[in-house]
């Protein structure tokens, strides 16, 4: 104690310049906005780059799995060409796709931070505003939906992820067409539950789950996961468990989706004269 | 200490409403912002405990903030400049030490150690001023030359105040 003092007396002069002039940097980056933003993305870049190195690393170690899991994408989109071919043939019922143009454009991304642990979980990707990455993007992985990018550096992102209390993805039943919100409960990184969905709806443990294309931010069909349990909520709805399809735990390759015409639609629906 | 209390008070204010009112207005070519309310810090006597310095170091650049609503910005530029001042006094000290019933001024000490002592604590005080304001270094030259070009001004003008003002 006694040294403590001596201590303190000794260096006062130099403690209290370390203690104000720390004061006044905190009063300086609190109240002064470009400061702040300075800071934040100074913050950023650092930290993107920190983890865009250790990632770096890891990827090399995990190349046989992450092969694997190409092959295993690549399958599937021939698949989904194949069939999607054939659908087109039967004319006029899909022209919004087709002769519209397209609507969705993709942009793969690397995560190099990820978190599974918190209640709010959030994903650094390795790219930015320079890539044409902006918020309220959809991202996706070749198993599923991931999260929606929330802050932009130059040239790293930061997504909130599925694993997120407070994101909600509006999801529906791929066989019924039943949708409801789909939210993360915060107690195990493979489970998230979709509420709202009414008792006359058949369900079965296994069906699966897709984004239901309403929210301009994914397209439809996006899988999401599979009807784990469900049971009653309040007398009316369903809550129905379902495990992700995403392992968020390995998550490394994964694609930025640009809705082309998201800002159409928005604009559109906010023109509707508002009904409550 | 008590007798020259309210001088120092009467400087303080003459300085912050000066730097506010007058001297904030200045820019020249867009360029040059000269800080003269340092002066403060600079004319305190030789026997101000050095915690005395921060604290009236935080004050003073507190209120310059106040005005230009930049909290912070100005505050930390001076408790650096003056957690300087004893150190800088220490090593431009005559042989025979600092007299009693004197103060840092051109009249006891002489232009040279003037020019050097208010010189080196006015450059130190817009670089990091400086530096905070555009806080990033991208722009690392632009904003060195214009710290020391707005030195140069704050300390011809402070020179002057000193050659003209009698204390």
């Amino acid at each position: 104690m006694q040294n403590l003092l001596r201590f303190l007396l000794k260096y006062h002069f130099t403690l209290l310049f370390v203690l104000l002039e720390a004061l006044a940097i905190l009063l300086l980056l609190q109240n002064n906005n470009y400061q702040n933003t300075q800071f934040v993305e100074l913050a950023r870049n650092v930290q993107g780059t920190f983890y865009e190195q250790s990632m770096r690393v890891e990827q090399y170690l995990r190349l046989r799995e992450k092969n694997q899991q190409l092959v295993e994408e690549n399958e599937r989109l021939r698949n989904y060409i194949a069939t999607n071919l054939r659908a087109e043939r039967d004319t006029f019922r899909r022209r919004v796709d087709t002769t519209y143009g397209q609507q969705y454009s993709y942009l793969s991304a690397r995560v190099i931070n990820n978190s599974v642990n918190k209640q709010h979980n959030f994903i650094t990707l390795d790219k930015g505003e320079e890539d044409g990455v902006a918020p309220e993007m959809g991202v996706i992985s070749g198993q599923g939906v991931v999260g929606v990018i929330r802050g932009v550096s130059d040239h790293f992102s930061t997504a909130i992820s599925l694993l997120n209390s407070e994101l909600r993805v509006s999801a529906k039943l791929s066989g019924t067409g039943y949708y409801g919100p789909l939210n993360w409960t915060g107690r195990d990184y493979r489970y998230a539950t979709l509420a709202d969905i009414p008792l006359h709806a058949t369900l079965s443990r296994g069906d699966t789950v897709i984004t239901s294309g309403y929210s301009a931010i994914f397209p439809e069909g996006i899988s999401i996961g599979f009807v784990e349990s469900y049971e009653e909520k309040g007398g009316r709805f369903y809550e129905v468990d379902v495990e992700l399809s995403t392992n968020f735990k390995r998550l490394s390759n994964v694609y930025i989706v640009k809705n082309v015409l998201s800002e159409e639609q928005n604009q559109l629906e906010n023109n509707l004269p508002a009904d409550d | 200490m008590i007798n020259y209390l309210p001088r120092y008070i009467l400087t303080f204010v003459i300085l912050v409403l000066a730097q506010v009112l007058l001297l904030n207005n200045v820019q020249l070519s867009g360029y040059l912002n000269p800080y003269i309310y340092v002066l403060f810090i600079l004319s305190l006597p030789f026997e101000t405990p050095k915690w005395a310095l921060l604290l009236l170091a935080i004050v003073l650049g507190m209120t310059i903030d106040l005005f230009t609503h930049t909290v912070g910005m100005h505050a930390s530029a001076t408790v650096f400049m003056a957690f300087l001042r004893p150190a800088l006094l220490r090593s431009l000290e005559p042989r025979d030490g600092y007299q009693l019933e004197t103060y840092p001024s051109i009249r006891d000490y002489g232009l040279t150690w003037y020019f050097q002592y208010a010189g080196i604590l006015i450059l130190a005080h817009h670089l990091f001023l400086f530096y905070v304001e555009i806080f990033k270094l991208s722009l690392f030259f632009q904003t060195l030359s214009r710290a020391l070009l707005s030195a140069l001004f704050s300390l011809i003008l402070i020179l002057l105040i000193k050659l003209f003002i009698k204390k």
